[in-house]
């Protein structure tokens, strides 16, 4: 029996992954070949979607992208010959897939199962070193879990790059008997995909993650709100926690240990502020998602008044490897304060699109260049947005940053979930300031008067300097109005919208030169 | 189809919803997202029902229920083409796609075909921002969208 492994993650299906995997066992089932077909997470060689894995005796041989036309070729031509690669002259062969250099250069901690395993089999986790962290953590006593964690130097993967062990411990010092873990699965920056990534390829680890920190905390009861654009997302994790509580991983007793610690699966409701942190527990609440003024913190009055640890997926889905491998093992990757793996999305107009985990540390210009391998249109690269739609645009002259929280926030920008989108020469950056500010206007959630109405007032200030009018006036207009949304406002949505307009303005200033329009165009 | 209830079955409807969820902790956005799946919307009748059921104001409800991009006052058109709007789409000449799913149909975003058979909508990324441009026709997500790509789709909808 062959096995053959295709990706079931949405950005295999969203360019054709079931209509190949159909196709193959369609003709498969009328060659008489016995075949065996393993939807798997992606390896996040997302251009190379649809990829298909054939395992042999050297390993899984990769051929991609794939269309359905491809199948009967690729059978003609021996793809499924279990000994060695029978198919090596095939234009779509790619060779051993651990060896792609996207892949063999990157260091996988978080997504080390991902792509790798039928992402629901509880059996094949355990196979791949999954539940080692959880059984490890079963044992030990709370206060010994919260120092693993700080010890590894792991900081909030949501976006703004808190010590993971320092929430918990805070946590985990509040007397109270009933306390939440929240897993923020709202992922709304464009550009990055690595929640959704881990969710659909391997949900137990998020599982996993968050029962450590029940432990950690003596938090039992935990929720993973999960935006409602991630029907797939949804679909896995639920599904997931249903075998995790029949397993026995969730429950009354954790792993047969007598520590409680339970899941829900709540979805969104199309609403970017409820990724924010306060806005998300009201949201969970039942409540608008308004942004929350802090104090008090989530750790100490967090979901219905309790303490509640709210983390990031990644932050959660990489404890287990911490307690697992140890703190030592982890902190030894990246820079400076920087620590561990950091899941790089590559998006938008990039060669080689997709997940590359790495070390802190990787310049931005050896991401887009190497990695990514420049544009996918073959033009030049003329700005790279990092962080999502509140994050800087970097232009070349800036690409020797390292990919570390300290050196962008030196930089003028910020890391955030660790996306970056590519765009090529024909960017026009006016229109990007534009739609941050627009972007703003129909994300606030009200509270403060410079997001809600500053917002609205910028794209109409953009529109003036694009139409050429008194444009020296406008740009000091929008860069005044930057500072009052930057200082005035109550969330990063408000306070970081400036990142974008003003990145683009200072970085590339012809695109707001606009030739002046005669008075009666008006 | 459950969209076309009369308003007696609503009633019963809402209120076995109610019923069944009012017991989670924070029962009022699951209630909001049953009562859309049964009915495509969120009837305004509704509204007052599962303010009772949960001991909250109307105003509460209503005020939750507007917050909301997703939840509708009003049902959608038979097929719902979500296209995404962000950044990595941007960049991949989501915008061009934008403007010829308007040209098409005839419509702008937020808008319904007059024939009832397509809502057009925009979305803020998809997370499929590495196969940009994305979009999502009736919950099935779709990749690397050409001029061609988009056609199709909106051949399959009908128009
Ligand atoms: C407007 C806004 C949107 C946010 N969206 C997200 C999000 O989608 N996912 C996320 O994990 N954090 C998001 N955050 C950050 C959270 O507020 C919070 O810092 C994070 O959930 C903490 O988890 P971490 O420490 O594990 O990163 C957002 C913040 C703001 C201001
Ligand atoms: S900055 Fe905007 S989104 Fe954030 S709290 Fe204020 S109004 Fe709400
Ligand atoms: S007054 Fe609230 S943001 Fe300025
Ligand atoms: S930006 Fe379009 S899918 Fe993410």
């Amino acid at each position: 029996m062959t096995r053959v492994f295709i990706a079931r993650d949405a950005a295999a299906l969203a360019v054709g992954a079931d209509r190949v995997a159909g196709h193959l066992a369609q003709e498969a089932a009328v060659r008489g070949l016995d075949l065996t077909i393993v939807r798997t997470g992606s390896r996040g060689l997302h251009w190379l979607e649809p990829l298909v894995e054939v395992e042999t005796s050297e390993g899984r041989i990769a051929y991609g992208p794939v269309t359905p036309a491809d199948i009967v070729p690729l059978l003609d031509a021996g793809f499924l010959g279990a000994e060695s690669p029978a198919a090596g002259h095939h234009p779509l062969f790619l060779g051993p897939t651990e060896e792609i250099p996207f892949l063999k250069n990157q260091t996988r901690l978080t997504f080390a199962r991902c792509g790798i395993i039928d992402p629901l089999s509880l059996d094949d986790y355990r196979a791949h070193g999954g539940l080692a962290g959880l059984t490890r953590a079963a044992a030990m006593p709370a206060e010994a879990i919260v120092e693993a964690v700080t010890l590894s130097g792991l900081r909030g993967r949501g976006g703004a790059g808190f010590p993971t062990g320092i929430k918990w411990k805070t946590v985990l010092d509040c007397p109270d008997a009933r306390k939440y873990i929240v897993c923020n699965a709202d992922e709304g920056d464009s550009g990055t995909f690595a929640d959704r990534m881990i969710m659909e390829g391997d949900p137990f680890v998020v599982i996993e993650g968050m029962a450590i920190a029940g432990l950690a905390t003596g938090a039992t009861k935990g929720f993973v709100y999960i935006r409602s654009e991630y029907p797939h997302a949804i679909d896995t994790m639920t599904r997931a926690v249903g075998i995790a509580r029949r397993a026995g991983m969730l429950g009354t007793s954790v792993l047969g240990q007598g520590r409680s610690f339970d899941i829900e699966i709540r979805t969104g409701a199309g609403a970017y502020v409820c990724g924010e942190e306060t806005a998300l527990l009201n949201s969970l609440e039942g409540k608008r998602g308004v942004v929350r003024a802090k104090p008090p913190l989530p750790a100490h009055k967090g979901l219905f008044g309790r303490p509640t640890v709210i983390n990031n997926v990644i932050s959660l889905a990489s404890v287990p490897v911490i307690l697992d491998k140890g703190p030592e093992h982890y902190r030894d990757f990246g820079m400076g304060r920087s620590r561990g793996t950091i899941p790089i999305q590559i998006a938008g107009n990039a060669r080689q699109t997709g997940l590359y985990e790495v070390a802190f540390g990787l310049t931005l210009g050896e991401i887009v260049d190497t990695v990514a391998g420049g544009t996918a249109t073959g033009r030049p690269v003329k700005a790279v947005q990092v962080g999502g739609p509140l994050g800087a645009y970097f232009p070349r002259a800036l690409f020797d940053t390292p990919f570390d929280y300290e050196a962008f926030a030196a930089a003028g920008g910020l890391i955030g979930h660790a996306g970056i989108t590519v765009f090529d020469d024909t960017a026009d950056m006016l229109k990007q300031a534009r739609f941050a500010m627009e972007f703003c206007a129909v994300e606030s959630c009200g509270k403060c008067t410079p997001c809600r109405i500053g917002s609205t007032r910028g794209v109409e200030v953009v529109d003036r300097i694009g139409r050429g009018i008194e444009p020296e006036r406008n740009l000091a207009l929008l860069s005044d109005l930057c500072n009052t949304m930057k200082f005035g406002s109550l969330c990063a949505l408000g306070g970081f919208t400036p990142y974008p307009v003003m990145s683009a303005v200072t970085h590339f200033p012809d695109d707001f030169v606009a030739a002046p329009v005669v008075e009666a165009a008006e | 189809m459950d969209r076309h209830h009369v308003s007696s079955d609503l009633a019963t409807s809402v209120a076995e919803i109610v019923s069944d969820m009012k017991h989670l902790e924070g029962p009022l956005l699951p209630i909001l997202h049953a009562v859309q799946h049964a009915f495509g919307h969120v009837p305004n009748e509704a509204v007052p029902m599962i303010a009772t059921g949960l001991n909250l104001s109307r105003a509460e409800v209503h005020g939750v229920v507007t917050f909301y991009h997703d939840y509708r006052s009003l049902p959608a058109g038979r097929h719902v083409l979500k296209l995404c709007r962000a950044e990595a789409c941007q960049a991949m000449g989501g915008d061009r796609l934008g403007d010829r799913a308007k040209n098409r149909l005839g419509i702008d975003f937020h808008q319904t075909t007059a024939d009832g058979a397509v809502t057009l909508e925009p979305v803020f990324c998809l997370g499929l921002c590495s196969t940009a441009p994305a979009a999502m026709l009736d919950g099935a997500v779709h990749g690397r969208l050409d001029t061609e790509g988009l056609d199709t789709l909106l051949a399959e909808v009908g128009a």
